[in-house]
């Protein structure tokens, strides 16, 4: 362990701010990435099932 | 030979028709061009530092307002598809129709930039290199903003888009063409941008053509 | 040579890709996040103090790694949109779709985290070095082949006019960074090295490519998984989507 205390840490001899500030929003954009991927491969199964919906009312009598 | 006359005596010929667009976008470099000193400051040392710059983006706007125009009748009219179809390679028509926009924007831009140069107290020479590097620099950015006008032809927001998807593919030919401004206005020779300048307008001549029909083609269907 | 290519060829066709994609996208999100791990811990607990820098040096663990992944991913994208070209397969035009958040992300943040480094180190938000001029070009580039494809409404027209604009951008990139680095040199302007004084670590350099790693494996994962998205919404009216989905 290179670092004497957690507030050390957190501190980043000063820097806090902007390590913190960079690694954050990397996790950030990550997380907002991959939530809105899921979100839209939902929205495409939804509109699959909207297809298959429409073939169904065409062929039912 | 006689296709790419007969193009551009056409394209020439419709465009005087409609005056009006041709000298819009003169006219926006003109006041582009008075823009300038108005919102920074009329300090001629300050102004003479910044002129090539203002002139160079001035005119690249200028020719860009433009672009849109360059397929877009034909398009409508149905003659684009005439060209694609016809034994001419398209290429070769392209090329005569980038030729005929260059005519109409790009050279009148040239033309007026010493006018312009005026009112920002460069010296002669300084002017003789900026009317030069605008002279093939408007060349170069009418090549490439054909493929840019190609792939968002018909495209709804085309305009703008095209103003996105091309001025980054512009920077290179900005950066070479007001820094051999910018290196005459200081004395240190204008040589390398003006070559590489032409260096990119030959290559841009030579390929753009050629990537621009494959685009019009991918529109086309 | 034909059994070869036969093989190739049928993972091109969407209906076997989607699967191996799916089973893929997992493998490479595990390996992502394993590789992220090490080079937090390396970067952190074990890579000393910058005796230049402080402790503010830290962020190249990300901004590096991101900015080799934003030229990776558009270099990607344009290798995908050739084989689009060549091949005329509907799959490379998707590939080169689903690569392209993912990279304008990866340049977004290259650009973020260089300013949040930049400002501590030489006191400006944003200097006009090289380097910076020209991811900032890039990103641009991707704000442009998203924009193209958005506005397209036809998927095959939207994906051989955006392969290329990808193309084109590619074999543009290295004529605009020698413009920029040109500009740059010309006007003296700021000169940014990640190494500039000090001589990196082993343990550095080794947390920046376990990240960098970390970042490939992401991206793979994540053009994995949203080409599966848009596979489905593409061949939306065939059986065997139907049958997926059910």
């Amino acid at each position: 362990m290179i670092w004497e205390s957690w507030d050390a840490f957190w501190a980043m001899g000063g820097y806090g701010p902007y390590v913190w500030g960079s690694y954050g929003v990397v996790l950030l954009c990550i997380a907002i990435e991959i939530t809105s991927a899921r979100a839209a491969h939902g929205a495409s199964v939804q509109s699959v099932r909207a297809v298959q919906e429409e073939t169904d009312h065409d062929t039912t009598p | 030979m006689n296709a790419i006359a007969a193009v551009v005596q056409r394209d020439l010929r419709l465009a005087l028709r409609r005056k009006s667009e041709v000298l819009t976008a003169v006219f926006f470099f003109v006041v582009v061009a008075s823009l300038f000193p108005l919102a920074i400051g009329p300090e001629p040392d300050m102004l003479r530092k910044i002129a090539p710059g203002i002139l160079w983006v001035g005119a690249l706007l200028a020719s860009l307002l433009s672009l849109g125009r360059l397929f877009a009748a034909d398009y409508q009219d149905g003659t684009l598809e005439q060209m694609a179809l016809s034994p001419t390679p398209l290429p070769l028509l392209v090329a005569a129709k980038v030729l005929a926009h260059w005519l109409l924007s790009g050279l009148p831009l040239a033309l007026l930039s010493p006018v312009l140069a005026l009112q920002f107290d460069l010296d002669g020479g300084t002017m003789w290199v900026l009317f030069a590097s605008l002279l093939l620099g408007t060349a170069l950015l009418s090549f490439l903003g054909a493929v840019g006008a190609a792939l968002t032809l018909g495209v709804r927001g085309g305009e703008v888009l095209l103003s996105l998807l091309i001025l980054p593919l512009y920077i290179p030919a900005l950066v070479f063409g007001s820094g051999a401004v910018e290196a005459q206005m200081v004395g240190l020779g204008y040589g390398a941008q003006m070559s590489i300048l032409s260096a990119m307008l030959l290559v841009a001549a030579f390929f753009g053509p050629w990537a621009c029909a494959l685009a019009l083609r991918i529109a086309l269907e | 040579m034909e059994n070869f290519k036969i093989r190739w060829f049928q993972w091109a066709a969407p209906q076997s890709f989607y699967p191996l994609a799916g089973r893929l996208w997992p493998f490479f999100g595990v390996i992502a996040a394993v590789l992220a791990l090490a080079a937090l811990y390396l970067g952190f607990f074990v890579a000393p103090t910058d005796f230049q820098q402080g402790e503010g040096y830290r962020i190249i663990f990300v901004h590096v790694p991101a900015s080799w992944m934003s030229m990776v991913i558009y270099l990607a994208m344009a290798f995908w949109a050739f084989l689009g070209f060549t091949f005329n397969t509907r799959l490379s035009g998707m590939m080169t779709q689903a690569l392209a958040p993912t990279g304008a992300m990866f340049t977004f943040l290259s650009l973020w985290t260089g300013a949040l480094w930049g400002k501590p180190m030489w006191g400006a938000w944003w200097v006009w070095d090289a380097r910076l001029t020209s991811e900032l070009i890039l990103f641009f580039l991707y704000m442009g082949y998203i924009a193209l494809t958005s506005a397209i409404d036809d998927p095959r027209r939207a994906d051989r006019a955006g392969g290329l604009l990808a193309l084109v951008g590619a074999v543009n990139v290295p004529i605009i960074y020698f413009s920029v680095k040109w500009w740059n040199t010309l006007h003296q302007g700021a000169s940014v090295s990640v190494t500039k004084g000090s001589s990196m670590a082993q343990t550095m350099l080794w947390a920046m490519l376990l990240m960098a790693l970390a970042f490939w494996a992401y991206s793979i994962a994540m053009a994995l998984y949203r080409v599966r998205t848009i596979i489905l919404v593409r061949e939306r009216h065939t059986q065997w989507v139907q049958e997926v989905a059910a």
